[in-house]
């Protein structure tokens, strides 16, 4: 079978996966870890088969377009569907080993798995209910997941959290409403063709705003990110990697490119606005960062500051009034530091968890010269903190130095000059790391601890050497699977084509 | 499975006054019925397999209130409850991922039959059928959850009572 007829499976196998787990381990409790390997292995392996596809829309239900809801691949959802999938596999590996700490282990694998449905869904549908119904699964598995451990504060951060989505979702599921109302249709292709007759009429604009502040919530831009720095420290180490990595990015960031540029379309007003919110992130965020003192928590302030860079970078690619390359050359910037984000980020998640693991703290002065007890740990999370704060020749030089000279040529220098302060301010913030938990004394009490075990290593390694490949291939991706994500975001008309495609 | 007739009978001291008990004896044959009724016509009729499942859920509810916990959990025990959710969900997915092996996803693909019979419309009765047993098994769990949940904590208050 090919990719064509198989494109559904990526919402149906997780979703069947998560109830088929909770019936089997009524049975053999051993049995959820095999059934999340494998369908979250499953699911990676078709992600990268994806990306070898032609655009294509499949027509769920054989329903004609306008009608029926489509599910629609192009660059960059086969982009989205590898982050995702790549990255959920990596984390289900580490939960095996790291998960032990907990109680009710497939419940969790089984949330996990229906957060991967709700991520995979918003992705590859076209249909705007249809991302409405997935961002509330994805959301509330990931509630639920939040407040894992039960303990106090773990429940006071998954209530915030859980009150601030409802109303995010709220506003989005009005915004929807207010475009049925005018256009009649949710298909997202023939919704685009309407407003194009529409115009941005004061409707469409006030649903603009409620969009930017719904999913701004959901990717935690600035006046929106209250809930963050609590539920994501707060959650077991390997969701924090997949909501801080993947779930802000996939129902955040992904759904307002998606509709501001191939439904609405380029947009100054709407532009400035993004640039702006982005700016303001990656200030708020880094100058919160650095005084932290729970290593946690000062890496969800990070994921702020760094999605201010993404946000930027698609702001600046939404203006017209721009020229085209160099608005093409920061939407580029943007996605390339979105991939670069969910890697670094999750694999820092990831190796804070294997140091808790080990020596049962989160407080980053507590700890010290872990790097002659947990060597690969150490280093992977020394190469993760380099990717962070842009040091060359890692990913995250690249991809904020294309965002950079990209402002600079389009004028914006003082976005441009606040990018590279944020820069400098982040890699302030994670020498300090580095000197705190890597090098320095090691405390008397951590002289017995040993290296992380394999199935927690194995996937530091893979992202690393992720970090590295991705920084040092830089000349080879720029004709690759990236360039094909932008060229489906630029170009609203072959999105509007699939109306007649599947 | 036939539940005792001492549980369900009005001089049975748990549970609320024989009045309630008596009513709700009269009633309850009802209200399963006309679930199923909503669940069953649900392709035919409005309603279906979501307002279906609700009434037979506040069946149970009302079933768990008039004569006390052992009579419901007779019926639907908790691990039932879970077991019928999980798998009801399942086949779910699995029925629109049959449909994807005649072409597409969620494909109709059985004989639609004569339109207003009670077996027509393809798979949308069985569709139906799933999510009121769904609906119905997760909503009283979720009330026995929270009530099992508020026992508990006042058991624990009763013996930290007793200690002092």
């Amino acid at each position: 079978m090919t990719m064509q007829t198989t494109y559904p499976l990526f919402t149906a196998l997780p979703l069947a996966a998560a109830f088929f787990n909770l019936l089997v381990t009524k049975i053999n409790k051993k049995a959820a870890d095999y059934i999340a390997f494998l369908a979250a292995g499953t699911l990676a392996v078709l992600a990268v088969l994806t990306v070898f596809e032609q655009p294509f829309a499949y027509r769920v239900g054989g329903f004609p377009a306008p009608w029926g809801i489509l599910l629609v691949s192009d660059g960059l959802s086969s982009l989205m569907l590898v982050i995702v999938n790549v990255i959920a596999f990596l984390s289900i590996i580490y939960s095996i080993k790291y998960m032990t700490t907990y109680t009710a282990k497939p419940k969790y694998y089984s949330l996990f798995l229906l957060m991967l449905t709700g991520m995979n869904g918003v992705v590859i549908t076209g249909d705007l209910f249809n991302i409405y119904v997935f961002l509330e699964i994805a959301s509330i598995a990931s509630y639920a997941l939040v407040g894992f451990g039960c303990e106090h504060e773990e429940l006071e951060a998954s209530f915030k959290y859980l009150i601030l989505g409802s109303v995010a979702s709220t506003v989005i599921l009005f915004g929807i409403a207010f475009l049925y109302s005018m256009t009649g249709t949710l298909n997202m292709p023939d919704l685009a063709r309407q407003i194009e007759i529409l115009g941005i009429n004061k409707a469409v604009a006030f649903v603009i705003a409620m969009f930017i502040m719904g999913f701004g919530l959901k990717a935690s831009t600035v006046p929106f990110h209250a809930w963050l720095p609590d539920a994501h420290p707060s959650a077991p180490a390997p969701i924090s990697a997949m909501l801080s990595g993947v779930l802000i990015k996939a129902i955040g960031v992904y759904a307002i490119a998606r509709i501001m540029f191939n439904v609405i379309g380029p947009n100054e007003a709407v532009s400035s606005i993004l640039m702006f919110l982005g700016a303001l992130s990656m200030v708020v965020g880094v100058f919160l960062a650095v005084g932290q003192s729970d290593f946690k928590r000062m890496l969800a302030y990070h994921s702020i500051s760094q999605m201010g860079y993404v946000t930027l970078g698609l702001g600046l690619g939404l203006n017209p009034n721009v020229p085209p390359a160099i608005a093409a050359m920061g939407l580029f910037g943007g996605i390339y530091h979105m991939v670069n984000h969910a890697v670094f980020k999750s694999l820092l998640f990831l190796c804070s968890g294997s140091f808790e693991y080990r020596t049962g703290t989160r407080n980053r002065y507590e700890m010290g010269g872990l790097i002659r007890k947990m060597p690969v740990t150490s280093v992977t999370c020394s190469i993760a903190s380099l990717s962070i704060s842009g040091v060359p020749p890692f990913n995250g030089f690249w991809s904020k130095l294309i965002i950079i000279v990209a402002l600079i040529q389009a004028s914006y220098y003082v976005y441009g000059a606040i990018a590279v302060l944020v820069a400098f301010m982040t890699l302030l913030s994670f020498i300090k790391l580095q000197r705190f938990v890597l090098f320095g004394q090691l405390p008397a009490r951590f002289a017995n601890i040993k290296e992380a075990p394999f199935g927690m290593t194995f996937p530091l390694v893979v992202l690393a050497v992720l970090c590295i490949g991705l920084g040092l291939a830089y000349p080879f991706i720029d004709q690759s699977v990236l360039q094909a994500a932008r060229d489906a975001l630029l170009d609203k008309l072959s999105y509007m084509g699939y109306i007649l495609g599947g | 499975m036939a539940t005792k007739p001492e549980l369900i009978s009005s001089e049975n001291p748990k549970g609320m006054t024989p009045v309630v008990k008596t009513v709700v004896r009269f009633a309850m044959g009802i209200v399963f019925m006309f679930g199923w009724y909503i669940i069953i016509y649900g392709h035919l009729t409005p309603g279906g397999g979501f307002a279906g499942g609700t009434i037979l859920a506040c069946g149970y509810v009302l079933l768990t209130l008039a004569f006390g916990k052992e009579v419901a959990l007779a019926k639907m025990s908790d691990r039932a409850a879970s077991i019928i959710d999980n798998s009801c969900a399942f086949l779910f997915v699995a029925v629109p991922l049959v449909g994807m092996a005649f072409g597409y996803f969620f494909l109709n693909f059985p004989p639609h039959g004569k339109p207003f019979d009670l077996v027509s419309a393809g798979v949308i009765p069985l569709y139906n059928i799933l999510i009121g047993l769904k609906v119905t098994s997760s909503l009283f769990a979720i009330f026995l959850a929270l009530s099992i949940f508020g026992r508990f904590v006042s058991k624990l208050v009763e013996e930290a009572e007793e200690e002092e």
